[in-house]
């Protein structure tokens, strides 16, 4: 009998695929490497490299002098605010058009076909939700700094627009995928829509709803630091003002400041929605 | 003669509003507390906001977007600018995916009894490497990298590094130990192991949550050059900061259309998986 069958191959049997496979990436990596100007030397040649250390050195010692930590302390909770007020209003924005919006809230619906007119305004309310959540916050707050001057109503604005669409859409989702038996009946018999909302619809879905918004206002925090960086106060901006200056001990303490800040809001969303089950 | 039963017997009174032992009181009353605290402390300028004057510099505003520049020649400054952006996406999420694998590896327990020396502390850079937005590594790596696209590309790597390096340790970890104990037991190699059990078995996880990704990095890496890293948002930030509103309209549309026309592809594709 011939050894060889004996022996088990020493070599990967799918090495030939394997290779061409990596080759077609390279293929078509290519292009995208040429639009995006990729050229990681650039990071290593002496000019760039000095600019980098002599920024990286500037980082320690950490600024902590009481005044820096007060402003530090002020801004965070004005990112944290900035937040908190853009998804409040944004549940202003959301729930009066989830409500139009829902399909099982519908009367006619419930005979069959919808009607002409609630159907086509319920078709002009997702829409209004798509371009309020297809326009990046950067982009509102940009044009609404433009408006009301810097400053954290600009940011927000930009918040409660953009995430008034995202709670829209979502809660809509939420309310249609549910049990709809109750709801349903009580439209049957004669309730007002409201009460069949109140009574029906909420609280089979209540636990739902309330951690998808507290996982958005963990997603606000972040974005509203972002929001800074185009003059909208508050974490960021002080972050984007001392990276203008080169001052590294500010920034690296800001960023730790803020890894901390999101770790935070991580946990406490995180155990808010166990505690909702 | 028996006294009439009450209407309302003590036990069926309804609840108080507020009771010390009820958690969901006190959830609801510390976020009534946030809410207030953060409108009172912050001032908003809502007078200014909805004056005459603010609306009427609105409206004027909004009435400078049209009619939007559709010129052939600005039409493809956009085309371009689209193609940056989504070529930056795609490479930054690329990066990211074999950066994340290689820092996943250290950061999952691959076996049980292993002692992943290594983990908590590789868990520590994911988490760092997440929760540093993608617009503040860009404005970062500008310093190093020069204004263009390329920050950019690194901004978005790093940021998603830190996304699918904690999604694939979870995948890895999660895995069916079966195929990876036969190979263990036979004396093979981590690495080894790795490549020929647990790899196939998460594969397709591993690339669904890349794509996912992807698609959010398209949104990010549209306004990610607001701060000079390229893209369609760097060309909104000098057009809009020139005030020309015109081509600014087209630039909006033009990402509006592209978030659009990439929803549509991933719900598509979601279809055609699922079916």
């Amino acid at each position: 009998m011939d050894p060889a069958l004996h022996t088990p191959p020493m070599r990967d049997p799918a090495w030939q695929g394997r290779l061409f496979w990596m080759l077609a990436l390279v293929v078509v990596l290519w292009p995208l490497g040429v639009a995006t100007e990729f050229k990681p030397w650039v990071l290593l040649e002496p000019d760039n490299l000095k600019v980098t250390r002599q920024f990286l050195d500037t980082f320690f010692p950490l600024a902590y002098d009481a005044e820096f930590l007060a402003m530090v302390a002020r801004e965070t909770w004005r990112t944290v605010a900035m937040a908190t007020a853009g998804v409040t209003l944004a549940l202003v924005v959301a729930i009066p058009l989830t409500l139009i919006n829902t399909r099982v809230l519908s009367v006619s619906a419930l005979s069959g076909r919808m009607a002409r007119g609630p159907f086509w305004l319920r078709q002009a309310v997702r829409w209004l939700l798509i371009v309020l959540r297809s326009i990046p916050e950067l982009v509102w707050a940009l044009v609404f700094v433009r408006v009301v001057g810097l400053g954290p109503t600009a940011g927000v604005l930009a918040i409660a627009l953009t995430y008034g669409g995202m709670l829209g859409k979502v809660y809509g989702e939420i309310l249609e995928s549910g049990e709809t038996h109750a709801t349903e009946t009580l439209l049957r018999n004669g309730s007002s829509r409201l009460q069949a909302f109140l009574y029906g619809l909420l609280p089979t879905n209540a636990a739902e709803l309330t951690s998808y918004t507290v996982y958005r206002w963990e997603c606000a925090i972040r974005s509203s630091v972002v929001l800074g960086f185009v003059g909208a106060g508050g974490l960021g901006q002080q972050l984007d003002n001392s990276m203008k200056m080169f001052n590294g001990g500010e920034v690296a303490s800001m960023l730790l400041v803020f890894i901390a800040l999101v770790a935070l809001a991580d946990k406490v969303s995180a155990w808010l929605r166990k505690a909702l089950g | 003669m028996s006294k009439p039963r009450a209407a309302n017997e003590p036990y069926r009174l309804p609840p108080p509003l507020f009771d010390a032992r009820c958690k969901a009181c006190w959830f609801t009353a510390a976020i009534v507390l946030l809410v207030v605290a953060s409108f009172w402390s912050l001032d908003l300028q809502w007078a200014q906001f909805l004056s005459l004057d603010a609306l009427r510099s609105m409206g004027r505003f909004v009435a400078e977007f049209f009619p939007p520049d559709t010129s052939p020649k600005f039409l493809q400054k956009v085309a371009i600018g689209a193609w940056e952006t989504l070529a930056m996406s795609a490479l930054g999420t690329g990066l990211a995916a074999v950066a994340g694998l290689a820092l996943a590896l250290p950061a999952s327990r691959l076996y049980e009894g292993h002692a992943a020396r290594a983990r908590t502390l590789t868990r520590l850079i994911l988490n760092a490497l997440r929760s540093i937005p993608e617009l503040v590594w860009a404005a970062l790596l500008l310093i190093s990298a020069g204004l263009g696209p390329f920050a950019g590309t690194l901004a978005l790597a790093l940021h998603t590094t830190g996304v699918l390096g904690r999604l694939f340790a979870e995948a890895i970890e999660n895995a069916p130990p079966g195929p990876g104990t036969a190979l263990r037991t036979h004396g093979v190699g981590n690495g080894r192991v790795f490549l020929y059990a647990t790899l196939p078995q998460v594969l397709p996880q591993l690339l669904s949550y890349t794509l996912y990704r992807w698609e959010n990095n398209i949104r990010a890496a549209a306004v990610l050059g607001v701060v000079g890293a390229g893209g369609l948002g760097q060309l909104l930030a000098f057009h809009m900061g020139l005030f020309q509103m015109g081509k600014t309209a087209t630039i909006l549309g033009a990402m509006l259309l592209m978030v659009a026309v990439v929803d549509a592809a991933s719900h598509g594709a979601r279809r055609l998986m699922t079916r």
